[in-house]
């Protein structure tokens, strides 16, 4: 089975490659864009009958860093 | 003073810290690789280097945090042996929990390279003493995730506690109150991003990174 951890950056975290590409996006004429926030997905072929918990705890150890980031877990 | 650099994969500022080390201490520091589970007995001192240790993958300085080794380096730590991690290893520190906040990627997305401004902010600590406060020396950087970062509240907690070691005199990279380099609670372990190993001898353009090894060698040796 597959689990995907979502990573991305806590509110009021500077992410100045989100602001690289949302510069980029309104040269290219995108106006309507508000914010851009850039983060990660890792995908993980975990046995059978990992939980939602196991993964998690992956990710606090090690996938994420819950300083700044946060994480979201989607077992499929 | 026995003293040990650790080795990561990617590495690559280990040799000049060695050289540094064995410089200043007269003897040369042990070369640990990251997988060894165990430090050897009697270290004075462990020292990170800089570098890309496991291709900054992840985010840098995420693996080679959770190395054998650095579990081992925690413990140590904890029983209060001093820690230096420079640049890389700054980043393996925060990463490893030794030191709060992180180091994130440049306010100015730039690698920065050339020499930068620093204030001794706290002399009250063994990697810090030869140091006068408030003195002002020159140290180089190289580095492109060295904005350090954390909630408001820490920062304020290791402003009023004498944690901030060095403070960029201009703004480096993004840091938060332009911190380049903190110490922990306990006062023996230092993070910091510029390479006092960089500038130890007249040959390479200043010494001013020199006393930082100088002022351990005066409390450990």
């Amino acid at each position: 089975m597959k689990a995907r951890v979502t990573v991305s950056l806590k509110p009021g975290v500077l992410d100045p490659q989100g602001r690289a590409i949302h510069h980029a996006l309104e040269g290219l004429g995108f106006g309507q864009v508000a914010e851009v926030r850039v983060g990660k997905v890792i995908e993980l072929e975990v046995a059978d009958g990992t939980t939602e918990d196991q993964v998690a705890d992956m990710a606090r150890k090690l996938l994420a860093n819950t300083v700044i980031e946060n994480f979201r877990v989607e077992l499929a | 003073m026995k003293t040990a650099v650790v080795v990561f994969p990617g590495s690559n500022c280990d040799r000049d810290l060695a050289v540094a080390l064995e410089l200043v201490t007269g003897q040369k520091p042990a070369m640990l690789w990251h997988d060894d589970p165990e430090l050897p007995d009697g270290l004075d001192l462990i020292a990170l280097p800089g570098g890309f240790s496991h291709g900054d993958y992840l985010r840098s300085g995420a693996i080679a945090a959770r190395s054998p080794i650095m579990r081992a380096v925690i413990r140590a730590a904890d029983k209060g042996t001093p820690v230096l991690g420079i640049c890389n290893g700054f980043q393996v520190l925060t990463e490893s929990g030794l030191l709060p906040g992180a180091l994130m990627r440049n306010a100015g997305l730039d690698f920065v390279c050339r020499d930068v401004r620093l204030e001794v902010v706290t002399t009250d600590t063994p990697f810090t003493r030869a140091y006068t406060p408030g003195e002002t020396i020159t140290v180089p950087v190289a580095h492109h995730d060295g904005n350090f970062q954390a909630d408001a509240e820490t920062l304020d907690r290791l402003e009023q506690q004498g944690q901030v070691a060095f403070r960029y005199a201009e703004d480096v990279n993004g840091s938060a109150r332009n911190i380049a380099g903190i110490l922990n609670a306990k006062g023996n372990v230092l993070g910091l991003m510029p390479h006092p190993e960089r500038v130890v001898e007249p040959a390479h353009g200043g010494t001013d990174g020199r006393r930082l090894f100088e002022g351990l060698l005066s409390v450990l040796a």
